[in-house]
């Protein structure tokens, strides 16, 4: 930061690869002590595993690492503590049956000199701790009975807490309330007084040009900008992380897409007022015959829970659900299915079953429909068979053990065991995730040609592209609301994430 | 159907070795059977003979009749632990609505015949139906519901017998569980249907299927729309039934009703189920190893009183039998996960 101070930390020319792919191609950072810096890019764009050399997660990586001008090669996340670094990954990693003071000095309570832990000590020390950050809970309080927002708050204060001069923080923000931001902000501002470097990383790019003192912005495992934050802009931040012209295989929805003009088909369904604890607040709309709705916004904006609850997994504390104008409360999966709702879930794992044939897997679904009591296992291949011609699923055996395909072609028969008898409402999580070009455009004329057929559908998806990729209507969900809604009018992977 | 010969013969291109080793849980059992028979037949002259062939079938028969539900339960990654107590108090409640003689001092119901099998059965199912609730509804873990309902059987048992033996069953139940036909004992002829019953049911019916792909990916039949619970309470109440089935004709096989008389087979039950190979995971293997695991135990227990061996090892020797199933079987899983990736 200061002209003339030396780097706490210097990272020169880091290059990572996963299994042949570049993670990260030859990345230089430098962080400054008493410095927030902020990290922004897509997903995949290569932030998180940047941080994850830097606290010791990946090991194997080629490029020089100096902690206080001194190269360094951490074996293990241990080494990383060692040196003063520590980070709070995205998803929660508390001990909920704990208590809160156990869960502060986690690795390091105090003892007496026979080994046993001093119960009071920990406690007033674990208080005085939280005190600090604005805290005001009871240490002996069981830590899964407070809010999640809470449970994360403490998490950070633990890290920030422990000692560490160095602390990343990856996207800290997702699941706190406005004044717990706040609070986390100030917590963050008063520590770099103190000299620690703070690394934070956001989606939120409003957060991070509020706190930070410097921007980095990743794009295809390259840093494409540093800037202090005081001379950059919302705009100017999103430009530089998708780029422009640049990805020339695929669409880059960098300019402007007309949206059509809303269908007035019939409403297959219509949400009303959905609201589930801290994921999702008031959520109202309706997805029509022969229209693909998109939904976007960013991790954990309540997408998941979203999609569960429209497919019977999940139950909201409020809020009412129609199909076809019929009032549905789903009691179990197999009532949603019933009623005419599919579910394609983000993760494949929890959709397929890896160690069967392809042709159980398609006929799982639908196995009520073509036996009563016996199964009749040549009809399931031919409907099976007949789905792995319509989809080119490759290699088109439909007695291969699931496991042996392709991510790209299990992604298909996740979807070919809704299409043999279509549901009224097919929902599409992340459905080309982790997909390459070809495969990617091949789903998407799928559900396309879903649409013409007059399903509903509604994909909802982390990523802007996909997002713009498929759908005719798009809402933007933003912690847990929807917060704008697009039609019939130009949008733009900026448009979006401007909104979200 | 030729992309699938070419795929075959791609698989055994591969090599032997990895097909071997996919195949282990099934393979590791049969050759475990082989083994402890050739040992017997070189350690003993008479135990490979018809006679104790038989003998073999016969002891087997109680335990396979409950193996045939409790491999529904594992193959759905549960576990029932109330098999012995629910057969024992459906042994001890059929028995209980017989008329008995007049020096068993038991204050007991005499019912129909066919009334009190009708009864004994009905009694199981509500156990199991109780096992099913606490598992799906109240969401305990199979481990501990079904850890519970063994207590309650065992006390429901203990209420009605008062620490007295009853000796009468039905006469169906008489003839099912110590008659012959033929030369062939009926327990071994109802075991025998049992488990090629249950092997239909889990091979050729929808519900089978179910069965499979619950245990195999419980989150993916969710997701797949599958009604879950009803497939996991349904195992449950197949399981207490089939415990049940196993009480009345052991009472019978037997001789006599009383308390603790089936401790034995919940161990034994289990055993036949994982050392013939049904993964503890869920969603693979079924009847056709449970017949293996039966064999394997039947084989071990009735060999080692041909051979002359202290009676008191046989114990150690049945539970080291028993770890070495479990070890393969974990290993089998680990295989299989490895081969898949």
């Amino acid at each position: 930061m200061t002209a003339g101070q030396q780097p706490i930390l210097e990272l020169q020319g880091i290059t990572k690869s996963f299994g042949g792919v570049e993670a990260l191609r030859g990345v230089d950072f430098a962080l400054y002590p008493g410095e927030i810096h902020g990290l922004v890019g897509e997903n995949g764009a290569g932030k998180s595993t940047l941080m994850k050399i830097i606290a010791g997660v990946h090991t194997e990586f080629s490029g020089r690492f100096l902690v206080d001008s001194r190269e360094m090669h951490f074996r293990s996340a241990r080494d990383a503590h060692a040196a003063g670094i520590a980070m709070v990954h995205q998803e929660l990693s508390v001990a909920p049956d704990l208590t809160v003071a156990e869960n502060v000095s986690l690795g390091n309570q105090p003892t007496n000199a026979l080994g046993l832990v001093q119960w009071r000590r920990m406690a007033r020390e674990a208080g005085e701790q939280l005190a600090r950050f604005g805290i005001d809970v009871d240490p002996m309080a069981r830590l899964g009975d407070l809010p999640i927002g809470l449970q994360q708050l403490i998490e950070i204060a633990r890290v920030l807490f422990s000692g560490a001069r160095i602390v990343i923080l990856d996207e800290p923000t997702s699941a706190l309330s406005p004044p717990e931001v706040e609070r986390l902000f100030a917590t963050l501002r008063r520590l770099r007084e103190e000299g620690t470097a703070i690394v934070f990383i956001s989606h939120f790019i409003e957060d991070i040009l509020l706190v930070s003192d410097t921007v980095t912005v990743f794009r295809n495992g390259r840093k494409v900008a540093e800037t202090a934050s005081a001379a950059t802009s919302k705009g100017a931040l999103i430009e530089a992380m998708i780029g422009r012209g640049g990805e020339a295989l695929e669409h880059s929805y960098t300019d402007d897409l007309m949206l059509p003009q809303p269908s007035d088909s019939s409403v297959v369904l219509r949400v009303d007022q959905l609201s589930l604890s801290r994921s999702l607040q008031d959520v109202s709309f309706e997805a029509r015959a022969g229209e693909v709705l998109g939904i976007y916004g960013f991790m954990g904006c309540g997408q998941q829970e979203l999609s569960r609850i429209l497919f019977g997994k999940l139950k909201p504390d409020s809020g009412t659900l129609a199909v076809d104008g019929t009032r549905k409360t789903f009691a179990s999966t197999a009532a949603a299915r019933r009623a005419g709702v599919a579910l394609v879930p983000e993760s494949r794992r929890d959709m397929l079953f890896h160690q069967e044939p392809v042709y159980k897997n398609i006929s799982i679904s639908i196995l009520d429909r073509i036996s009563a009591l016996l199964l009749k296992p040549a009809q399931e291949r031919d409907i099976a068979k007949r789905q792995v011609d319509q989809l080119q699923i490759r290699p088109p055996v439909v007695g291969l053990d699931l496991g042996m395909l392709s991510g790209g072609n299990q992604q298909k028969v996740a979807l070919a065991k809704w299409l043999t008898y279509p549901p009224k409402l097919l929902v599409l999580c992340e459905p080309t995730r982790g997909m390459d070009v070809g495969a990617k455009n091949d789903v998407i004329n799928i559900v396309r040609d879903l649409r013409t057929k007059g399903l509903a559908i509604i994909v909802l998806s982390t990523e802007p592209e996909t997002v713009l990729s498929l759908a005719d209507r798009i809402l933007v969900l933003k912690r847990g609301a929807l917060v704008r809604e697009f039609k019939n009018e130009p949008v733009s992977k900026d448009r979006l994430l401007e909104a979200a | 159907m030729s992309s699938e010969t070419a795929l075959a013969t791609g698989q055994r291109a591969r090599g032997l070795a990895p097909f071997l080793r996919s195949q282990m849980r099934n393979i590791a059992p049969f050759l475990t059977l082989i083994f402890l028979s050739a040992f017997f037949a070189f350690a003993s002259p008479s135990f490979a003979t018809l006679d104790n062939l038989g003998n073999i079938l016969t002891q087997v028969s109680v335990t396979g009749i409950i193996a045939v539900g409790l491999t529904f339960v594992i193959l759905c990654a549960e576990i029932d632990l109330s098999i012995a107590s629910i057969a024992n108090v459906t042994g001890i409640a059929v028995a209980y609505f017989t008329l008995q003689e007049s020096y068993v001092n038991i204050a007991n119901i005499p019912l129909p015949g066919a009334v009190a099998i009708i009864l004994s059965i009905l009694l199981c199912a509500l156990l199991g139906l109780v096992n099913a609730l606490g598992l799906t509804v109240i969401g305990i873990p199979s481990f501990i519901m079904t850890l519970a309902m063994m207590q309650i059987a065992a006390g429901i048992s203990a209420l009605l017998v008062r620490g007295q033996i009853a000796y009468k069953v039905p006469s169906l139940i008489t003839t099912l569980g110590s008659g012959s036909i033929g030369g062939i004992p009926w327990i071994v002829i109802v075991a025998a249907i049992m488990l090629l019953g249950g092997h239909l049911v889990l091979t050729y019916t929808r519900f089978g299927r179910y069965v499979y792909m619950v245990g195999g990916n419980r989150e993916a039949a969710e997701y797949s729309g599958l009604n879950v619970k009803l497939i996991l309470g349904a195992v449950m109440v197949i399981s207490a039934v089939c415990s049940g089935i196993g009480g009345m004709l052991g009472v019978a096989h037997f001789g006599s009703a009383q308390q603790n008389e089936f401790d034995t087979y919940l161990l034994d039950s289990i055993a036949a189920v994982v050392v013939g190979g049904t993964s503890l995971f869920g969603g693979r293997g079924g009847i056709g190893n449970t017949i293996v695991g039966l064999f394997v135990l039947g084989v071990l227990n009735n060999g080692l009183d041909h051979v002359n061996i202290d009676s008191f090892l046989k114990i150690l020797i049945r539970g080291l039998i028993l770890l070495a199933a479990l070890v393969i079987n974990v290993y089998a899983q680990r295989l299989r996960e490895k081969a898949a990736e």
